[in-house]
């Protein structure tokens, strides 16, 4: 099913008995059944004000194609997008609302915050075929509930994206990385140093043996801030590819499961010699990517109490959930929501488990 | 303004249910004496009053939750409170209600530098959050001008903002984590000291929420470390549409100021003849803030002087020490203190497209003549959140009326050019009857869901944010409308 207004697809979705719900088909998280639905008959940019840093387009719209938009104003999304596709042996083009759905976010996110952050509205139909829309296209909105933020990350358990606005972000003029090579546990106490310094560091990863440290903005200043963190940890500038660490190319093609982590970053270091399995680290060690050969290492079990764990790539035969198991209170809130939303659970079923 | 008519039935069962309040909460921290109650009969909307049935100050989320399943027991509606600094009337009370009152709630639990959080009771005021910690060095971004008054809780329940939002974000972008405690008293906690919440994004959609989805008594909170330095610039101009063309100038070129404030020439004019800041007598004027080191300073603000050069200023005026950067603030932040010398004044907070500030400014001084009531502007412009203040003289039968009545037509337009009712002070009762303005039916509905889910029995500031008649069967039958003013004065 290849919808391509929103009326098409309200008809659809109420029609329907179980969807699949794709954009471009190239994240594929969990283990979603039913017919499939491609959002990408919904597409177009329907406003873009450089003047204003604002963007509306359709949800099926091909992220390269919005990038490539933003770049001739000399402008981006700021949460950069990563793109999986390689790590998950995928092809295919991303979707910007398949982006949004997954709250993707890069390496970006420890100074300009995720896609949630950048997001300032959505327009989505529910599982009862009914359009909803919310937040809009300026940059503050308390006007009643904020369903934008409930729909960034909601895998499509809640609704399809048909239209999302977005907060854009101007490129900045220069851009340096800061690198030096560190064993794990100094590498990632050296980013904890660098995110508390009043630099304004914009990128804070360890990968093999090396941490980097990126900042941007303005030429004097970046040499300014550059010059006064090469004083305090030893680092030195060095051409950097932080789309590898963004795309988590080091785990692409390689065998094994690969797990996602949100943790406290001082849990990081330790979190990982625990495991003792090959590890990429972003946001200062508050995001770790996991590479397990034999998929056998209790993942969750370490995590507990300091962050949670998904199940990006699961080897065959692994039967944990793709998504963290919720507390009982916070389960019932989520499960109230799709029951709300989607009370015939027709959406991506089987995925969020 | 109408509430819904205060339960009889309820208020008839008083002293049992403050006697069931009492049996779970130390003896200071349950009032019921009318002439006490009077103490949180509204917040910054003061033309709304109505003393609660009961207010409760606990000091723990264990009493919160206690003293929730009560209510929800008894089925008397609760109504949360922080400082009550909201000017929206969102911790107005009923007079069948318990007011749960924060305040006493203030401790600091938990300071992480080394994971850039803090963790903090609800009740704990805004400014004194950066209190705790900026001796080390680290503050919490979001500034709202109350922030010496207001709690963290009504911020959250707010999603509150500040001049210096604009590079740092609002609330909702500083929050880690909550322990929320829902009407029937489980409490939950949701988020952490980790960057994302996983799952469903519970905690966005509880930040902003106005009291309606649990009351909120810890939360966890991003903080960052201070700039080496701030300097603003004063920029002045002929015209409110070249203003406003250089603030999206500013804005394209990727300089990224931490505020853009606007004042328009009746705001001007008011703040000189109270604060005597030496401001220009000029139609536009912008105060623009950089932060960094002090050659970073200098090298945005060269940039922003070229940009603003271009649009021929008829000033453009530098702090050169720490005493001239206070002045250039003064004015600004007496605005709101010089409006309320000359008259009560309503402020509003519609956020528009920076690019149609031009036209909407033109069109509320059209209005303006149109109603005759003075109108003076006020507001963050790098993120087109308009701060209108309509003059009023409260004492002046009809005035109130009118000003509403002419605010409501500034927040329909805002909604028509792409904007919306409100940036960051929240809908509460003031702009509840106004939400069908920019929602059709099936998105209120859907935002009622939400609350369905959390407090299916609708019992938590049920009268608020929505249009009484949209939730009217939800909170039960029998609820027919009536006005709880009992006088209106100087705000
Ligand atoms: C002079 C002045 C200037 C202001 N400037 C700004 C500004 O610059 N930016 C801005 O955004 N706002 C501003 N405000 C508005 C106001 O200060 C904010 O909305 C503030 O966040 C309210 O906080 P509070 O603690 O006073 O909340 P209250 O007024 O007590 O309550 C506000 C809302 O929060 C709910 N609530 C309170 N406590 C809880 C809890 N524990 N759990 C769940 N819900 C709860 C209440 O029910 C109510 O709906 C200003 C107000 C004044 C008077």
């Amino acid at each position: 099913m290849r919808p391509d207004s929103e009326a098409e697809l309200s008809e659809m979705v109420k029609a329907a008995a179980a969807l699949q719900i794709t954009g471009g088909g190239t994240r594929g998280i969990g283990r979603a059944t039913g017919a499939v639905l491609a959002t990408t008959g919904l597409c177009g940019v329907q406003l873009y004000e450089p003047g204003a840093l604002t963007l509306v387009a359709r949800a099926g719209t091909p992220v390269a194609e919005i990038a490539a938009l933003l770049a001739s104003e000399r402008q981006r999304l700021a949460f950069e997008v990563p793109d999986l596709r390689a790590l998950l042996g995928r092809t295919g083009a991303s979707t910007i609302g398949g982006v949004v759905a997954a709250n993707a976010s890069g390496p970006r996110r420890v100074q300009v915050g995720a896609c949630r952050d950048a997001l300032l509205g959505v327009r989505f139909v529910d599982g009862q075929g009914c359009v909803i829309k919310n937040g809009g296209r300026v940059m503050k909105n308390v006007t009643g509930y904020d369903l934008v933020k409930l729909l960034a990350g909601s895998q499509g358990a809640l609704g399809v994206l048909t239209e999302v606005s977005f907060k854009v972000q101007a490129v900045p003029e220069a851009e340096v990385t800061l690198v030096a090579e560190r064993a794990l546990p100094q590498g990632l106490a050296d980013l904890r140093r660098a995110l508390g310094s009043p630099f304004d560091v914009s990128g804070a990863a360890w990968v093999a043996g090396r941490a980097m440290i990126r900042l941007e903005g303005m030429a004097g200043s970046v040499a300014y801030r550059a010059g006064k963190l090469r004083d305090l940890l030893g680092f030195e500038a060095a051409p950097a590819d932080w789309s590898a660490v963004r795309d988590v190319t080091a785990f692409a093609g390689r065998a094994g499961a690969v797990w996602r982590l949100s943790v406290k970053p001082t849990a990081a270091a330790d979190l990982v010699q625990r495991l003792d399995l090959e590890a990429v680290c972003d946001w200062g060690g508050g995001l770790i990517w996991l590479l397990d050969p034999t998929g056998q290492a209790d993942v969750r079990a370490a995590v507990a109490g300091v962050g949670h764990a998904t199940l990006i790539r699961p080897l065959p035969g692994m039967t944990a959930p793709a998504f963290p198991p919720e507390p009982p209170a916070v389960a019932a809130l989520t499960a109230g929501l799709r029951a709300q939303f989607d009370p015939r659970q027709i959406f991506n079923p089987g995925m969020m488990g | 303004m109408d509430m819904p008519l205060p339960d009889a039935a309820i208020i008839a069962r008083k002293s049992a249910i403050t006697a069931r309040l009492r049996s779970v909460l130390p003896a200071d921290a349950v009032i019921s004496d009318p002439a006490e109650t009077r103490a949180y009969e509204c917040d910054a909307l003061t033309a709304y009053r109505c003393a609660p049935m009961a207010a409760v100050l606990p000091r723990t989320t264990e009493e919160v939750a206690a003293v929730l399943r009560i209510c929800h027991q008894e089925g008397v509606p609760v109504v949360p409170r922080g400082a009550g600094t909201s000017l929206a009337g969102g911790s107005l009370p009923t007079a069948d209600c318990v007011l749960i009152g924060v305040a006493r709630m203030n401790a600091v639990l938990e300071t992480d530098y080394d994971n850039r959080f803090i963790r903090v009771q609800s009740g704990r005021t805004n400014l004194s959050v950066t209190g705790a910690i900026e001796s080390d060095g680290w503050f919490y971004a979001p500034d709202p001008s109350s922030q010496l008054a207001c709690a963290i809780a009504g911020n959250i329940a707010m999603n509150s903002g500040g001049a210096h939002c604009l590079k740092y974000g609002v609330t909702t972008n500083n929050l880690l984590g909550v322990t929320l405690v829902q009407m029937d008293g489980t409490v939950v906690e949701i988020g952490g000291p980790w960057a994302d919440a996983g799952g469903i994004d519970l905690l966005g959609v509880i930040c902003g929420s106005e009291g309606q989805l649990g009351i909120v008594t810890e939360a966890t909170l991003r903080i960052l470390p201070k700039p080496e330095g701030a300097r603003p610039v004063l920029v002045g101009f002929d015209s409110n549409e070249v203003a406003g063309t250089c603030v999206s100038d500013i804005i394209k070129a990727g300089i990224l100021p931490v505020a853009i404030e606007f004042m328009d020439r009746p705001c001007i004019r008011a703040t000189e003849a109270f604060a005597k800041a030496g401001y220009p007598d000029c139609e536009a004027l912008l105060i623009i803030e950089v932060e960094g080191a002090p050659q970073e300073i200098a090298e945005q603000l060269a940039r922003i002087k070229a940009i603003a050069l271009q649009h021929n200023p008829v000033e453009f005026r530098e702090a050169a020490d720490e005493d001239q950067a206070k002045r250039i603030w003064l004015g600004r932040k007496s605005a709101f203190g010089a409006m309320g010398q000359i008259n009560d004044y309503m402020c509003l907070d519609g956020t528009i497209p920076v690019s149609a500030l031009p036209y909407v400014l033109r069109r509320i001084g059209e209005m303006s003549a149109a109603c005759g009531l003075d109108v003076g502007n006020v507001f963050h412009a790098g993120d087109g959140n308009m701060h209108p203040l309509i003059l009023f003289n409260a004492n002046k039968p009809g005035d109130l009326e009118r000003c509403e009545a002419f605010g409501a037509d500034i927040l329909k337009l805002c909604v028509e050019v792409g904007g919306c009712l409100t940036g960051e002070h929240g809908v509460g009762i003031e702009k509840r009857d106004l939400m069908s303005v920019q929602f059709n039916p099936a998105d209120l509905e859907a935002q009622l869901r939400v609350k369905d889910v959390f407090d299916p029995g609708w019992l938590l500031n049920p009268a608020k944010v929505f249009p009484l008649e949209a939730t009217a069967s939800r909170r039960g039958a029998g609820a027919s409308p009536h006005t709880p003013r009992i006088f209106a004065q100087r705000g």
